[in-house]
């Protein structure tokens, strides 16, 4: 019998988008564990999401509180170990604050919550969320956050773009990149990153809202996908 | 031990984008106040630490706001001595 990957879905006090990630997972084929921001143990999760939301009410900080949960040392050593581990809105904050991903999001330079979809362009498979996908393909997913502006010291801006840890980047449906596209002002247009081995990924966008036709674009699907098979493949794949 | 008080200033680097020093700055004009520039907002952070001494009291506080109270991706701190009480 065939195993499902067991991905981890991590709730902090005001985490919002976590119902939904376990869902969308789950429909995905994965078995759900549910994680608790005070837990000490991933109980054997082969990959674990931190989901989007307002962690600890965006306190000091957004994600500042969250980086220094209990659970957030169990994420660091599954990172470490090269388990898949992926920051969506919040939880990329989180990864941000954390250390486990370079830069950091500040607020929308356009001072506006901004909700709506997007298209992304695909930077590097090299990822666990980005296995199934080409460079260059167009994927759309809805964004929305108030601080979502990816920022950067020179030195982390000249790895991130010289090492091809860029993921996503806001683009047209034709895939240019253009101002008008970047929902946030971000630094190059950018929407999530890698971190050097491709374990660690965050990004703004929500995938976890992009997977039922019913209610939308479906450009989460090979994103989390990816996952899942990155998940199943074991540490270190 | 003795109770060190401290204040410590955070505020977003400069040349980093600060929209919301720019919504405050855009809106002082039509409140009459003219000449207003360079408007950036931060945080201001009061906390006290028991220590034996107010230098490690200071390296403490210099140690968490490296830490936890700034992000030094993006923020630069300043940490003032209050009073010992």
């Amino acid at each position: 019998m065939t195993r499902l990957p067991r991905i981890g879905v991590v709730t902090f006090p005001g985490s919002l988008d976590d119902a939904d990630a376990r869902r969308a997972v789950e429909a995905m084929g994965a078995e759900v564990v549910a994680l608790w921001h005070a837990d000490r143990d991933l109980r054997d999760a082969d990959a674990v999401i931190l989901p989007g939301g307002f962690s600890y009410g965006d306190y000091l900080r957004c994600g500042a509180i969250a980086a220094r949960a209990p659970i957030m040392a169990e994420v660091r050593d599954l990172a470490g170990r090269g388990g898949p581990v992926l920051g969506i809105c919040n939880g990329f904050q989180i990864l941000c604050e954390a250390g486990l991903l370079p830069g950091a999001l500040a607020r929308n330079a356009s001072l506006r919550f901004v909700c709506e979809d997007v298209w992304l362009r695909v930077e590097t498979a090299q990822t666990c969320v980005t296995r199934d996908l080409t460079p260059g393909e167009l994927v759309q997913i809805p964004v929305k956050h108030g601080e979502g502006r990816w920022v950067a010291t020179p030195e982390q801006l000249d790895h991130v773009e010289g090492d091809g840890l860029v993921v996503f980047r806001y683009c047209e449906r034709s895939g240019v990149l253009s101002d008008a596209a970047n929902p946030n002002g971000a630094t190059n247009h950018i929407a999530g990153v890698r971190n050097d081995a491709g374990n660690v990924v965050g990004l703004m966008p929500h995938p976890e809202h992009a997977v039922d036709p019913d209610v939308g674009p479906t450009g989460g699907q090979p994103l989390l996908a990816s996952l899942l098979e990155t998940a199943l493949a074991g540490v270190g794949a | 031990m003795t109770a060190f008080t401290f204040e410590v200033l955070v505020s977003l680097k400069p040349g980093l984008l600060d929209p919301q020093g720019k919504a405050v700055e855009g809106s002082l004009p039509a409140m009459g106040f003219g000449g207003v520039g360079e408007v950036r907002v931060g945080k201001h952070i009061k906390l006290t630490v028991e220590a034996p001494d107010e230098a490690a009291a200071t390296a403490q506080v210099h140690e968490m706001a490296t830490k936890v109270l700034s992000n030094p991706v993006i923020e630069d701190y300043e940490v003032l001595a209050v009073a010992a009480s």
